[in-house]
């Protein structure tokens, strides 16, 4: 078991041009500290921390450390591409590193470096912000960072995941990508971000890209999803979650097979489709509860069932 | 000998570190001295890094304690010699045996050494570490050691003449040493001290700032300065101050200019929204009266002097103030157009879920403040329609943002719609006064409007039966009680709270009897088939409700579902009869506790909470400071003593007798001097206390039964009242009774101590 090591740093002075040069920099860099650079999770998510590469893996013993972009999809915060901050569809970049190493804070500065922003000239701060997610049943405690004001990332030391104590303990670090980017790049306007680089034979901004697909999605979103539908489709979920979990652990063969990351995907499934029908509008205050319980309630079973494929593979550290 | 130690961490939390640092104190030297160690001074200090406590003149040693026990007797059963060994950790052999005067006696004599200060910090800090109470605290990597955020050294250090020595001690593998580390960014190599005025100077060199009190300061100092400079000043907020000394080593206040299209926000808006999102001071222009400015605090001396740090700051700002004055320009439209549609969304609000919605309770309130009008000079209709326009601001999107300017900005909505300044102020003032310091409003339609959210709000959980307990009291109910004390006695205020109480309790039970059943069989739906309930179990439970509910015709109070279970379970409110006299004990209450402030002892309230009209604080509070400052006087304490004593003499006869003396005390049987001086001054006091407490002139009613202290001493002085002779007794009798009487109809002198 080793703490990954701190990479060199990254050339002064120099940077980023483009959306795309903030993501493939911090890729080098956490991939350079040791992490596994994964690929995002394809399933629809409202944020990179239900990638089961953070929920599942923070629980049990063996030691992780990944880092991966996570489209994010929150229909809520569909503005139809109109805001100059607010997406239905963003991307998160989120590193979860078990144990927490003890130079965690200091890992994440030189990530800050890597991007152009440095601490010597910045303001950067830990702000007591504590993190809760009641649809995973998890908490923890640490900061939201602010550089010279603004929020530009999370950074939680995860204490309970499914309602499972956290032994030992993962660091969390999760960036808002495109308003990370857009204060490193100067950018008032999420739409009139570079994606590339701007000196490219075809330069292309965040909006070249994702104008159209916001005015698409935010309209299917707020007044044309089938609620019926969705509703049908929360319950598949969520059954089909239960069937999961409740099957043998052992298949036909004889074989000792927990399901857990299949039934985890239903549990996915259920809470995005959840998002969809509160964007709709058709779910009331005291229903919100009972649906966010409902989610809760498969992803806990879900830990719980990724907890005992740990005792059983036996490679725990 | 002289301690320092700094437990270094990652950052702590701005609101923690002042209990964390009287924390420390406490802990250690409670610890240190509970081991025998005393201490002339200490004193404790904290960064957003660090806690550091440094302790000066400490023992070098323990005093050496011997301690006696005595233990059972030679000859007491075995198990009982047992368990003295046990309790004293000695064995037999160490025991000493003594005659006593009741036979021999085992006797532990414990002798403890004198101990160096060193092992003694080491146990007491590795305790205090291990149980130190944060108010959330975390693990992390590996480790089992609690704290509010990983910790990662520990400095410990004994000093004194001869030098500087590490006190042994590892906790959870943090071995404690003699270093530390300066400012994150501006120093941040480890370097090592020998003392605490070495550690505060080097850490002064490298960037960090102690002591919070001096980073405080030096906020306050350049944060003036710098508004100075531009003509302006700060708007005073102590809280914030001290915040920002929590969340930086090394202040670096930075000024910075609002963009002139903001100017037009609210002053209450600009100042909260950098307070809340940006924790910015505000800097105000005395010549325009508005907020001009701000100042933000960083924590790091740039080559730049901060042109990166403001610009960035600035961005975050116009963002924030973008989406405020988007707020604002809606929510001045939605106000234009006569706020109909968030008096309609007040409806989907739940104010608590057995007490109905904001527009069930707005309802209440207006009815409540017109009734309430009259008593305090206010007019019914403008009454009752600021009641209506209160919470409306609950809705616009402003509020929304920043629960904290409900009320203010109700104010703007309520001019802009085109209220009268009457009823646009009491929406902003009727939720005062709201601490112990808090102004209270004195315009009427404020004052009627306050009292009467207040009243509903107390009246509406006595009704479903969530009054505090102890330190419990999540709705603030003890705080609306005393802002309904404050409101009535700062006013003058004359109102029978009985009568507005029953009232209000009366319009809370028919309106939410009905209402409140519908909305839970709504739920009943809703939640029934979402937990998978079938129809026929739905429609069971929502006919039982419907019956029991009119069968009682009262507060269908709490609806929950049975996990599993499938089982509905429907409480009611119970009679509200008792309601508004127990209501009204409760405001008593607060009202000795408010009294007692000014110096009242609650049994002198308690005299004068036993007469009729007792709920007229106005009248309550009059009669009680009069009877107070009577008590005070020279003839108080013996006036006192003789109402007490005729009254004692008249409570054993009576019980005696099995009679009351009441009344046909006769002169024509008095024999004595004293007796008959007696009578004279009863005939001359007893109707000017009468006319003075019709008059309500306590004072005058208190210097009139003043006046009996000289005859009533010199009765008792001159006279037996058990005397032989049966019709002297009863004539004595029945003269006391007169005297209790009199004292009566001031006070219930009987509950007074002393």
């Amino acid at each position: 078991m080793t703490s990954p090591h701190a990479p060199s740093a990254a050339p002064a002075g120099n940077r980023p041009r483009c959306f795309q040069d903030v993501i493939l920099r911090l890729q080098s860099y956490w991939a350079a500290t040791g992490c596994a650079v994964l690929q995002p999770y394809d399933m629809e998510v409202g944020a990179g921390t239900f990638h089961p590469a953070t929920t599942l893996r923070s629980l049990g013993s063996r030691p992780w450390a990944a880092a991966y972009v996570q489209p994010s999809r929150r229909p809520t915060d569909g503005r139809y591409g109109e805001n100059p901050n607010r997406l239905q569809h963003y991307y998160q970049y989120q590193v979860i590193i078990k144990p927490s190493p003890p130079d965690l804070q200091d890992l994440y500065l030189g990530s800050l470096k890597a991007i152009g922003l440095d601490p010597m000239v910045h303001d950067v701060r830990f702000v007591e912000d504590d993190w809760e997610s009641p649809t995973l049943g998890a908490w923890g405690l640490g900061w939201e960072v602010w550089c010279d004001g603004m929020e530009v990332s999370q950074f939680t030391y995860f204490q309970q995941v499914g309602g499972h104590d956290c032994r030992p303990v993962s660091g969390e670090l999760t960036y808002g990508l495109e308003r990370l980017a857009m204060y490193v790049l100067g950018v008032e306007h999420v739409m009139d971000m570079p994606f590339n680089d701007p000196a490219a034979p075809i330069p292309l901004t965040y909006g070249d890209i994702f104008r159209q697909t916001e005015r698409e999605y935010s309209r299917w979103n707020f007044e044309q999803a089938d609620t019926d539908m969705l509703f049908q489709h929360f319950k598949d979920a969520e059954a089909e979650c239960d069937r999961i979990l409740s099957a043998a652990d052992t298949d036909a063969a004889g074989r000792r097979i927990p399901m857990a990351h299949p039934a985890y995907d239903q549990a996915i499934k259920a809470s995005h489709i959840f998002n969809l029908l509160d964007a709709r509008g058709v779910i009331s205050v005291t229903e919100r509860q009972a649906y966010i319980g409902r989610v809760r309630a498969l992803a806990k079973r879900c830990a719980d069932l990724f907890v005992t494929t740990e005792a059983a593979t036996g490679d725990a550290a | 000998m002289d301690l320092l130690i700094e437990l270094f961490s990652e950052e702590i939390p701005a609101r923690m570190q002042p209990k964390a640092r009287e924390d420390l104190r406490r802990l250690m030297t409670d610890g240190l001295v509970e081991a025998g160690l005393t201490y002339r001074s200490a004193g404790a200090f904290s960064t957003p890094r660090r806690l550091t406590l440094a302790v000066e003149g400490l023992d070098a040693q323990s005093q050496p304690v011997r301690e006696e026990r005595k233990g059972p007797r030679t000859d007491a059963p075995e198990a009982a010699l047992q368990g003295f060994l046990r309790s004293t950790g000695l064995t037999l052999e160490q025991l000493e045996k003594r005659a006593e005067k009741k036979g021999e006696a085992y006797f532990a004599v414990i002798e403890r050494p004198g101990r160096p200060a060193a092992e003694i910090v080491a146990e007491v800090l590795d305790r205090v570490i291990r149980d130190f109470l944060w108010p959330k605290s975390m693990r992390w990597g590996s480790g089992n050691l609690r704290w509010v955020r990983p910790l990662h050294s520990i400095l410990c250090l004994l000093s004194d003449e001869a030098g500087a020595q590490v006190v042994k001690l590892t906790v959870d593998g943090i071995a404690a040493g003699d270093t530390t580390r300066g400012h994150r960014f501006m120093a941040p190599a480890a370097f090592a001290v020998t003392g605490f005025d070495d550690y505060a100077a080097k850490l002064r060199r490298a960037r960090v700032m102690l002591d919070p009190a001096e980073r405080e300061a030096a906020i306050r100092q350049e944060a003036a300065n710098l508004a100075f400079a531009r003509g302006w000043e700060i708007v005073p907020d102590d809280a914030l101050m001290t915040e920002l000394a929590g969340l930086v080593e090394w202040p670096v206040p930075l000024m910075g200019v609002i963009e002139d299209r903001f100017l037009s926000l609210p002053p209450e808006v600009l100042q909260t929204s950098m307070k809340e999102h940006q924790k910015f001071l505000s800097a105000r222009n005395p010549s325009t009266g508005r907020i001009e400015g701000y100042v933000t605090v960083a924590n790091i001396e740039t080559p730049d002097h901060g042109a990166t740090i403001l610009a960035g700051n600035q961005r975050v700002l116009a963002a924030r103030l973008s989406d405020a004055a988007f707020f604002w320009q809606n929510d001045l439209r939605e106000a234009k157009s006569g706020m109909t549609d968030w008096a309609e969304g007040l409806k989907a609000v739940t104010f608590h879920a057995k007490l109905g919605s904001q527009a069930d309770r707005v309802e209440r309130i207006a009815a409540l403040a017109r009734e309430i009008a009259p008593a305090v000079g206010a007019d019914p209709a403008l009454a009752e329609q600021a009641a209506k326009g209160a919470k409306l601001d609950l809705r616009s999107a402003m509020v929304g943002e920043f629960p904290e300017l409900q009320g203010t900005m109700g104010r703007y909505y309520a001019l802009e719609a085109g209220l009268d300044a009457a009823v646009a102020d009491a929406a902003r003032d009727h939720y005062s006064p709201l601490g112990p310091s808090d102004a209270v409003p004195s315009a009427p339609v404020s004052v009627a409007v306050a009292l009467a959210d207040k009243l509903d709000t107390l009246t509406g959980f006595w009704a479903i039966d969530e009054k505090p307990t102890g330190s419990k009291d999540p709705y603030a109910l003890r705080r609306a009680a005393l802002g309904v004390i404050r409101l009535v006695l700062g006013n003058g205020v004359r109102l029978g709270l009985l009568n507005v109480i029953r009232e209000s309790g009366a319009r809370i039970s028919s309106q939410l009897s009905w209402a409140t059943y519908i909305r839970v069989a709504d739920q009943l739906w809703d939640y029934g088939e979402t937990l998978g309930f079938s129809r026929e179990e739905i429609e069971k439970a929502a006919a039982r409700l419907a019956t029991e509910a009119a069968q009682k015709g009262m507060i269908v109070s709490h609806m929950r579902w049975v996990d599993g279970e499938k089982e509905v379970f429907a409480d009611y409110s119970g009679d509200l009869s008792e309601l508004p006299r127990d209501l009204l004990a409760f405001l008593h209450d607060r009202l000795k506790v408010h009294l007692r402030d000014q110096g009242i002892r609650h049994d002198v309230i308690d005299a004068v909470l036993a007469m009729e009209n007792n709920d007229d604080l106005t009248l309550v509070v009059a009669r009680t400071t009069a009877l107070n400052d009577m008590l005070m006087t020279a003839d108080g304490p013996n006036l006192l003593q003789g109402l007490k004593r005729a009254a004692n003499i008249l409570a054993q006869a009576e019980a005696a007798d099995g009679v009351e003396y009441s009344f046909g005390a006769d002169p024509k049987f008095a024999d004595t001097d004293a007796e008959r001086a007696l009578f004279a001054a009863l005939d001359a006091a007893e109707p000017r206390i009468r006319s003075a407490v019709a008059a309500e002139d306590f004072p005058a009613a208190m210097t009139a039964i003043a006046a009996l202290r000289a005859p009533v001493d010199a009765f008792f002085e001159a006279v037996q009242v058990n005397s032989d002779n049966p019709i002297l007794r009863r004539n004595r009798l029945n003269l006391l009774s007169r005297i209790r009487e009199a004292g009566r109809l001031v006070a219930d002198f009987g509950r007074i101590e002393g």
